[in-house]
């Protein structure tokens, strides 16, 4: 780990503020994946803006009947949260999929989104990696591959986004609050969010330096069966071979997205015309581009039989 | 003490004290964070510096140059050691792989440098400036590409073994299996990780570490670092686990013990977790052909095993064939091992090595064989037992009891319920059972012990054996109680400490049964003390209640042992009874598993093992070794494998986030059933091994369970869902 300064914030303004003023910055909130990566110097900061002592760590009705939940709510929190099993069950299900009690104690809303991958050879800093080292290349395609990207991937990297509760958001069309270091605040639908690798795959948020997330933003409650499923070699503490994030309504229609196979949670708004004819169709269009390796073909065949099987609960 | 003849009644068999449920003795320290591991050792009065090691980026090759003048700059920094500062060192005798020194790579990760400071963050910044400039060579990391090329092992491995005509009889059976296997490297990953703190003396060092095998490290240090053995004083009273793993001396004492030399202060060194799969010993991959031939009626014919696996140039096969050279009859039999050259990392003992990777083929092939047959599987296994060794009839097994294993087992378990395979489903769950036998051959190793009485009649057990977490604690205090006709509350036991007795030390599964054998011999001497000071015939002399009884004279210890207090000390030693009786434990596997018609997940519901192991020590801590066993071979079922990356030659997930582990939401309700028995010709204890033959079979009863509940027969290891989706039933 390389030494680092710190502070602590009290507004978000002068968070943001502060981390305009040092380039090489840092927010830190639960720190559950940034520690990790700082012992690895895979993450290297000067400077940790320590942001825990902010507030934004309540879930609040919104005008439009919809929740605001704070960056700051800890996911064990947010997945307990009455409305939020009420109305959201999906947001639920997905977040306690995810890590560990423990890890899901300390680990915040905004922290959850900001989770980088877990490519061995993004973790492997004797390895090239385009996402660590702009430029060197990527070391993962032609190696160990099973448990990544199979669409969305590009030449440069063909890593995943590892969370759960990201691919539920991305169902449940969550909009991110951010404030920028010059005061300007703005709201970033979860699609937009999220960038593909293309030819720059260390950028991997539309956020700029300096920008915080304050809050996320979920819409007014759908109803809808809440489902997710998440596909894995070990019952818990694993990460997704593929997950399904699904709202689906009594007429057969519904919101999917999915985890473990893309860059970013995966879905197409377009492909859920597909829903009602079934698994096959729908995951055929989901995946229409995807481009697997030898050793991770299998989640084309996996989306579509966990889809099937969420599908299945759903009518039942 | 000579142990050259089977065991007549002895003090031991009064079972007061041994074979009952007794809690570990050291389960406080542990729990209160009062024992202190290798890492933790602290005096307050000594000024501890920090190491931090840097590993090669290359799997084979030369380090030409190594640039630390930014890491000796950096903030805190004491000093840094490279492999080129010292050059070469002479290795270890046990090691396969060098640890340190000089400028060949043999393995990725291979330790180049150290880099100390006051604080560990120190010292892990500063690694990180170190710049290293390497000559890359071609390397062999591929198993399956260099099986062709592989070679018969030195003949001390046994590579080959034959009895009868094998090809014949295969040829003529009337039903045949010939099937590949295949199970991947698997890392230890034990808990506490490798590390040592050194501080020297003068000339002299002392170091305080994770070790199985305190003799075995302080010999190889002492080698390695070309001092006298007489010099290294090694210290390893509690350890967090090891699986094999710490069976051999590791990089971090030498990194240690050069560094403190080095800076001239006392450095801490632990191998940073990313750094173990890579840096230190794994269990090896194999590739198996397994051919079996038997007639219509279930007699085995024929039987052949061979194994292909690989290790670094002066390495040693995994023996994965041996099980079956013993295990079923079958007058037409052979075995073969195959080694080739590979350069990944050193592969060498993980638990039950051998008899593992062994098993989770053979008892597949067994499954295969029986419903090929058309016979249950238990029964296929019941008609082939075998009394004596397959390949010498004359040599009787000491205690066979694999038959009741079985028949115990299947009551227990509800084997008779098992339905045809795929033809079980509950809800979205294919549900199926499995068996398989546990095999794993008894070993004993020379064990030594010293025992003091002292004037409060405490008796106090010194040896260099070592507890990692199976109890040797406790049963060595048993086994001194019980000779020494005290209390618990009256004995006190110090390990690992290479100042006391050479014991057997912890591996192969002789642990137990070897130290505790130790004790039996020390104490029979310190007995002999007492009896000879207060001038009792020893023959008619009783040791109960804390008190010495000969006829109708009554000596409490404390006495006897007066204000100088009595010491006795011996080895136990083996003579050819293992040679004349083939000793082995015995045990057989039940599980069954649901697996998701859908995504394939398994999911394992129920684990019974059943064990026929000689005397049980302690129920409690061997039932513990069990369970553990049957929860890591859970894991060489359905998640463990390091994956190997064979352009550049190293174990991708490296760490405890990618090679997968069980956790406790994978491990169902696990129960143990240790059949009443003991092996006379075992030692005085009467006692076997246990904690391997937990996890010999387990992989392949869970292999055979989803085959059961899916009709999917997958024959390479783990059983991951891609293996078996393509061959479920279609659920679009």
């Amino acid at each position: 780990m390389k030494a680092f300064s710190y502070e602590r914030a009290s507004t978000v303004e002068g968070a943001a503020k502060a981390a305009a003023q040092t380039p090489n910055a840092k927010f830190i909130a639960g720190g559950t994946n940034l520690l990790d990566l700082m012992k690895l110097e895979i993450e290297t900061p000067s400077h940790l803006i320590d942001v825990n002592g902010l507030g934004l760590d309540t879930i609040e009705k919104t005008a439009e009947g919809g929740i605001r939940i704070g960056a700051l709510v800890r996911n064990t929190d947010l997945a307990a949260d009455n409305s939020v099993r009420r109305d959201y069950g999906l947001l639920s299900r997905a977040l306690v999929a995810g890590a560990s009690g423990q890890l899901r104690n300390r680990a915040t809303t905004a922290g959850n989104l900001l989770q980088r991958t877990r490519c061995p050879y993004f973790y492997d800093s004797n390895q090239p990696c385009n996402k660590r080292q702009p430029g060197t290349g990527c070391s993962a395609i032609g190696g160990v591959t099973r448990q990544l990207g199979v669409v969305g991937v590009s030449d440069a990297c063909i890593a995943t986004h590892p969370s759960d509760m990201a691919v539920a958001m991305r169902a449940l069309d969550a909009v991110i609050e951010t404030i920028k270091p010059d005061g300007a605040k703005r709201a970033i639908p979860i699609a937009d969010f999220h960038r593909l690798p293309g030819d720059t795959p260390h950028i991997e948020t539309a956020l700029d330096h300096g920008e915080l997330i304050t809050s996320v933003v979920l819409p007014a409650p759908i109803g809808g069966k809440h489902i997710y499923r998440k596909t894995r070699d070990r019952a818990s503490y694993a990460f997704a071979l593929v997950s399904v994030a699904a709202v689906i309504q009594a007429d057969g229609r519904g919101k999917v997205a999915v985890g473990g196979v893309a860059p970013k949670p995966w879905r197409a708004e377009a492909a859920e015309d597909e829903l009602r004819k079934g698994a096959h169709a729908l995951a055929s269009a989901l995946l229409a581009d995807a481009r697997p390796t030898q050793q991770n073909d299998f989640k084309i065949s996996l989306t579509e039989r966990t889809l099937s099987a969420v599908l299945a609960e759903a009518r039942g | 003490m000579q142990f050259d003849t089977p065991a007549t009644s002895n003090p031991i068999d009064q079972l007061k004290v041994v074979g009952k449920p007794i809690h570990r003795i050291d389960g406080e320290l542990k729990t209160t964070g009062r024992a202190m591991y290798a890492y933790e050792w602290y005096d307050p009065a000594v000024r501890y510096a920090y190491g931090y090691p840097v590993g090669a980026a290359i799997a084979k090759g030369h380090v030409i140059f190594i640039d630390s003048a930014a890491a000796k700059t950096a903030p805190g920094v004491l000093g840094v050691v490279t492999t080129l500062d010292v050059g070469d060192l002479e290795k270890g005798k046990l090691n396969t792989a060098k640890l340190f020194g000089g400028s060949e790579i043999q393995h990725y990760h291979q330790a180049i440098a150290v880099v100390v400071a006051e604080t560990f963050e120190q010292a892990c910044a500063a690694a990180a400036l170190i710049k290293v400039e390497y000559a890359a060579e071609k390397g062999a990391f591929d198993l399956r590409a260099e099986m062709t090329h592989a070679r018969t092992p030195d003949p001390s491995t046994e590579p080959d073994s034959s009895a009868g005509d094998f090809q014949a009889a295969f040829d003529t059976a009337a039903v045949t299996l010939d099937a590949e296997y295949s199970t991947p490297d698997q890392s230890h990953s034990m808990m506490e990780p490798h590390a040592s703190i050194a501080a020297w003396d003068g000339d002299k060092v002392t170091v305080w570490t994770s070790s199985q095998m305190i003799d075995w490290w302080r010999t190889d240090l002492a080698t390695t670092l070309g001092i006298d053995k007489e010099h290294v004083h090694l210290m390893s009273p509690f350890i967090g686990g090891g699986f094999g793993g710490k069976l051999f001396l590791r990089a971090d004492a030498v990194l240690a013990a050069l560094a403190a030399k080095a800076i001239g202060r006392p450095v801490k060194v632990a191998l940073p977790r990313p750094m173990i799969p890579n840096n230190t010993t794994h269990r090896p991959a194999t590739i198996q052909r397994i051919r079996i031939g038997a007639e219509h009626d279930g007699k085995i014919t024929a039987i052949a095993h061979e194994s292909w696996s690989g290790d670094l140039p002066g390495g040693g096969p995994e023996t994965a064939v041996m099980q079956t050279r013993l295990l079923y009859a079958g007058e037409n039999r052979m075995t073969a091992m195959k080694l080739a050259t590979l350069d990944l990392p050193e592969g060498n003992a993980m638990r039950a090595p051998g008899e593992a990777p062994g098993l989770m083929a053979l008892e597949i092939a067994i499954d295969e064989m029986s419903e090929k047959l058309g016979i249950d599987p238990i029964e296929f296994r019941i008609k082939n037992d075998t009394q004596v060794d397959p390949e010498n009839p004359e040599r009787p097994f000491s205690h066979r009891d694999l038959v009741g294993c079985l028949t115990l087992g299947a009551e227990k378990f509800g084997w008779a319920e098992r339905a045809r395979p795929g033809a079980r489903r509950q809800g979205n769950w294919l549900v199926g059972i499995g068996v398989a036998a546990a095999f794993r051959n008894n070993l004993v190793m020379p064990s030594g012990a010293r025992v003091k009485l002292d004037r409060d009649g405490v008796v106090t057990v010194e040896t260099d054996m070592t507890d990692i977490g199976t109890g040797s604690y406790t049963i060595i205090a048993q086994t001194a109680a019980e000779m020494m006709g005290v209390g618990m509350d009256k004995v006190a036991v110090q390990l690992g400490d290479s100042r006391f007795p050479v014991s057997a030390g912890s591996g192969g599964q002789f642990g137990a049964n070897s130290a505790t054998s130790g004790v039996y011999a020390a104490c029979v001497k310190l007995r002999e003390a007492v009896s000879s000071k207060l001038g009792f015939n020893s023959a008619d002399v009783v040791f109960e209640n804390g008190d010495v009884r000969s006829g109708n004279r009554i000596v409490p210890l404390a006495e006897a042992a007066g204000e100088d207090g009595l010491v006795g000390e011996d080895t136990m030693e083996w003579g050819d009874l293992t040679k004349t009786h083939q000793q082995s434990t015995f045990g057989a596997h039940f599980v069954e598993v649901g697996v998701d018609i859908a995504t394939g997940e398994t999911r394992i519901r129920r684990m019974l093992a059943v064990c026929a192991a000689g005397r049980i020590l302690n129920p409690i801590t061997a039932r513990s070794q069990v369970i553990g066993a049957m929860t890591m071979g859970a894991g060489g079922a359905l998640s463990e494998e390091l994956a190997v990356d064979t352009r550049h030659g190293f174990f991708v997930n490296h760490d405890l986030a990618g090679y997968e582990v069980p956790v406790h939401a994978d491990i169902p309700h696990q129960e143990v059933i240790f059949m009443d028995e003991t092996d006379p010709y075992s030692s005085p204890m009467k006692a076997k091994g246990v904690g391997e033959l937990g996890l010999c079979g387990v992989s392949a009863a869970i292999a055979n369970a989803i085959y059961n509940a899916t009709g999917v027969r997958v024959r390479h290891y783990p059983i991951t869902l891609d293996k078996l989706i393509g061959d479920l039933p279609d659920v679009a």
